[in-house]
């Protein structure tokens, strides 16, 4: 037996608060799901101006994260919510605060896109790029279809896939090595282009973290440390790449 | 990890106080209680929560006999205090409710002063020997009321002529100066304004060190502040009871889903 979580509340100005949170939310994921694509279109096509608008929409991200920041307090003081509604709010906010992350790496990887550019191009620096942070895009995608779904099928295959953004960023980690071993002309570009793998990684990460709060919210148990992890970059020499 | 919950919501014991077991009332032809099975736990504060007509005031009522003053009203089952059960034949009702005390909804001093307010109980039951035995039980159970400094001065004036939450810090003091090993409260702060309501929480708080405390309440929140175990009544049956902070966060049920969340159940 399961309770209908579409079941309304007595108040139905509750019901109305609880609905306009979560869509600022998609409303917030949307903004920031465009963001990681473009900011990795404008690096694979070279392209200044879409980085630069990269750039000027995270304000928009950051301002719907402090609205949702508000009303999840707002909401909290109001109506005292309990058991589901308690974890909504829980978890609307710490999306909320991981949304506004990727937001930021997506604006870091449009502000490194603009000094590339001045750049002689890196073989397959962008290409590469765009399929890791492609595969993030989805993930993020279906973390918050999971959201809308309550869905802790689908968040635990998020979780799961984050293993694959790690793969290929240990990839990538030892591409941008080789080719600055072969010619010191190629570190800075190869350390911008090294910098927006890792945030994608870190983007990753933070897809992850939504996918558990959604497990947390259609549970109202959080999942353990038992996930795959393969970023093993941090504990390798370069010798033998 | 444990230890790193807050003191305050930390369960010292597991030592059971009632043992309920299979208890069924009814008022004439209709069952206001059915088979609920519970046990409380000794200095522990245990809420009793559901709508109105659940059966949480019937079943608390049960645990000191008051339902014993309803002629149509029948206990079955067992309600084992201590081990022992309450409704044995030789189990005298009005020693029982010293052990197992009462504070009621509305607050209900009796026409006398505030002194004799306290002083009742303990000079019926025998408590005290001489009259400055007595004045030592009626400042202490004062203290305890978290109201001794208000009324000191004026012990001789009426119970009544207090504001509504100093009478009813009054009835609490009054219920625990016989010394009694449970407390029953039934909605006690939903006749006061929200200072009150904090004091007498305050007071639920160091109740718990001494005695086993059990509230009904309708508020969700103060269940949620002022207890460690949680029981959700719905129709006359037990539906869920355990950790206040899994029943408001995670509850199993999902009638009790309903109902603390304010949907329609």
């Amino acid at each position: 037996m399961v309770m209908d979580k579409t079941e309304q509340h007595i108040t139905r100005a509750y019901d109305r608060d609880l609905e306009a949170i979560q869509a600022h939310i998609m409303k917030m994921g949307g903004l920031v799901e465009a963001a990681i694509l473009d900011a990795a279109n404008a690096l694979a096509t070279r392209d200044e101006e879409l980085a630069e608008k990269v750039r000027s929409s995270d304000r928009a991200v950051d301002e719907l994260e402090a609205m949702i920041q508000s009303q999840a307090a707002l909401t909290i003081a109001e109506r005292q919510p309990m058991a589901f509604d308690l974890r909504t709010i829980l978890a609307v906010m710490k999306i909320a605060s991981n949304l506004e992350r990727i937001g930021d790496y997506a604006k870091n990887m449009a502000k490194r896109t603009s000094v590339l550019v001045q750049m002689n191009p890196i073989e397959d620096g962008g290409s590469a790029t765009r399929r890791m942070a492609k595969m993030v895009e989805v993930m993020l995608k279906d973390a918050l279809d999971a959201f809308v779904q309550r869905d802790p099928e689908l968040a635990e295959d998020v979780r799961q896939r984050d293993l694959e953004v790690d793969q290929m960023y240990n990839s990538l980690f030892r591409n941008y090595l080789t080719y600055m071993m072969e010619d010191p002309r190629n570190i800075t570009a190869c350390m911008h282009l090294h910098f927006i793998a890792k945030n994608i990684e870190r983007m990753g990460d933070h897809v992850t973290a939504i996918a558990e709060q959604v497990i947390y919210l259609a549970t109202g148990v959080v999942p353990d440390e038992n996930r795959p992890k393969a970023d093993r970059t941090s504990v390798e020499t370069g010798e033998g790449v | 990890m444990n230890d790193m919950r807050p003191m305050e919501r930390k369960v010292d014991t597991k030592e059971i106080k009632f043992d309920c077991r299979n208890v069924q009332v009814y008022y004439g032809d209709t069952q206001a209680i059915k088979n609920v099975d519970v046990k409380l736990e000794d200095r522990t504060v245990t809420a009793f929560i559901g709508p109105s007509g659940c059966g949480k005031s019937t079943f608390l009522r049960c645990l000191n006999r008051m339902n014993d003053t309803i002629d149509i009203c029948r206990v079955e089952g067992n309600l084992l205090l201590d081990g022992e059960d309450i409704y044995d034949r030789r189990v005298d009702p009005v020693q029982l409710r010293a052990k197992v005390g009462m504070v009621f909804q509305k607050p209900n001093p009796f026409p006398k002063s505030i002194y004799d307010n306290i002083a009742y109980g303990p000079r019926i039951h025998g408590l005290a020997r001489n009259k400055a035995d007595l004045d030592d039980i009626v400042e202490k159970s004062l203290r305890r009321g978290a109201i001794w400094d208000e009324v000191k001065d004026r012990l001789d004036s009426p119970g009544t002529g207090l504001s509504g939450g100093q009478q009813q810090r009054l009835c609490i003091a009054r219920a625990v100066a016989t010394e009694p090993e449970v407390l029953l409260m039934d909605e006690p702060c939903s006749a006061l304004d929200p200072i009150a309501t904090a004091q007498v929480e305050e007071l639920i708080d160091e109740l718990r060190e001494n005695f086993s405390v059990v509230i009904v309440t309708h508020s969700m929140q103060q269940a949620a502040r002022v207890s460690q175990k949680t029981a959700f009544f719905h129709l006359g049956s037990l539906v869920e009871f355990g950790e206040t902070g899994a029943i408001f966060t995670n509850p199993k049920d999902p009638r009790t889903e309903s109902y603390i969340t304010g949907r329609i159940g």
